[in-house]
């Protein structure tokens, strides 16, 4: 106990490394594979997937330190259910102020921001960080993770909107390049929800092509 | 009755969970490495979302939605606790989760310990919440379409788990580029496989 005394710098190299792992060789969603269900469905335009990233960077980080600081006096055959409570209620106060301030977009996300009470990326880094560190540590991991996906999410979104609608939140970019003229056509399949997961296939396809390491054994 | 088949076949091949929605992708990517796990998994669910979405289409209508206290008193009418939505629908998912637990535990040991973790998971799957809340978004006129469309749901996310699961044990056999293998040539899969799926839009019956 005495080693633990000894305060470390806020941002030691340790505390810096469970920031950055995340955005890249150990990111939630193509690592591991945490959290598909909502990031796929949002990313049709970039602005409801920005809106999605900022909302999931908010709960998991915040429900992450909660759960941190109760830990030791949380009994673990009722953490699970502790945990869900801890993170509905974040989403509740998320879901609210989405709803007060940016209307439009909150109909566009739907069900999708309730949904995040059942993303597993939020479930899976209480389980595995929040109940065993302290509530610094577990504030970066909940930073670090959320913007993981949140990256991936922005990722699949840029390229979607790109490519589909011709244009970047909203803002006609092809037609200002002047590309319509050679013949180019807004592809209408990318809008469509399969080649969101086509997508991150690719983007999977990318990294472990670029990291070794990552590649499936079997 | 019409009416009836149409949320069923609606809810299993045009609004398909996993395809249209992406909905309970985690366990679905994480037990599809063989069919007999996948299916066991799929009944699982179907069995759970047949349960929750009803019970929930009550809490909603006699409990939260506005004007929905009115049973008990008229002077409640103008009381909308539709904001506890989230909460209580994860409370009543994770304890039919709990007791399908029990239920699978007892009698089929072989299926308990085969599904693993992912059993008490299923409360986190987003498929059952999605399930909960879709019917709440899309106003379902009585219990009995509520009951069709979580029923129709479920079997929504077996077929799609069950496919996935084979065509995965398939290629086992093909040989796919290293960095695609596994998690990546899943994703893309299960793109294509939605694009099938997407040939059921617009059906009407």
């Amino acid at each position: 106990m005495s080693k633990e005394k000894e305060r470390e710098p806020l941002f030691s190299t340790k505390n810096l490394k469970l920031l950055r792992d995340p955005l890249g060789e150990n990111n939630p969603i193509t690592v591991q594979v945490l959290g598909i269900c909502s990031a796929l469905a949002v990313t049709a335009k970039l602005k409801p997937a920005i809106v999605m990233a900022i909302s999931v960077v908010v709960v998991l980080s915040v429900s992450n330190v909660i759960v941190s600081v109760f830990r030791k006096s949380v009994p673990p055959r009722i953490r699970i259910i502790f945990q869900l409570v801890v993170i509905a209620m974040m989403v509740i106060l998320v879901d609210q102020v989405l709803k007060a301030f940016a209307f439009e977009v909150s109909k566009q996300l739907s069900v999708f921001v309730g949904l995040i009470i059942t993303n597993c990326i939020i479930m899976g880094r209480l389980e595995a960080f929040a109940l065993a560190n302290k509530p610094w540590e577990s504030f970066l991991d909940g930073l670090g993770n959320a913007a993981g996906y949140g990256l991936i999410l922005i990722i699949v979104g840029f390229f979607r909107e790109l490519l589909g609608s011709g244009t970047i939140l909203g803002y006609h970019v092809m037609e200002k390049i002047g590309i319509y003229n050679i013949g180019y056509e807004n592809n209408g399949f990318m809008i469509l929800p399969p080649m969101a997961l086509i997508t991150v296939g690719i983007i999977i396809w990318v990294q472990r092509s670029r990291n070794k390491d990552l590649i499936d054994k079997s | 009755m019409e009416n009836i088949v149409n949320i069923f076949v609606r809810s299993v091949f045009i609004d398909n969970m996993v395809f249209a929605y992406f909905l309970g992708m985690c366990s679905y990517l994480a037990v599809s490495k063989t069919v007999k796990t996948s299916v066991g998994l799929g009944i699982a669910v179907v069995f759970v979302l047949t349960i929750t979405v009803p019970v929930n289409y009550l809490i909603q209508n006699f409990l939260l939605k506005e004007g929905a206290l009115t049973w008990l008193s008229p002077s409640f009418a103008g009381i909308n606790l539709s904001f506890l939505s989230f909460i209580m629908f994860i409370a009543v998912i994770a304890s039919m989760v709990q007791l399908v637990e029990m239920v699978v535990e007892k009698f089929s040991p072989a299926l308990y310990t085969s599904l693993g973790i992912f059993l008490p998971l299923i409360a986190v799957n987003c498929a059952i919440l999605g399930g909960s809340l879709f019917m709440v978004e899309r106003e379902y006129a009585n219990i009995g379409e509520a009951t069709v469309f979580g029923f129709g749901s479920g079997v929504g996310f077996l077929l799609a788990i069950a496919g996935i699961a084979a065509i995965r044990e398939k290629i086992q056999y093909s040989n796919v580029p290293a960095p695609l293998r596994g998690l990546g040539i899943t994703f893309i899969i299960t793109g294509l496989m939605g694009i099938a799926f997407m040939s059921f839009m617009g059906i009407k019956l």
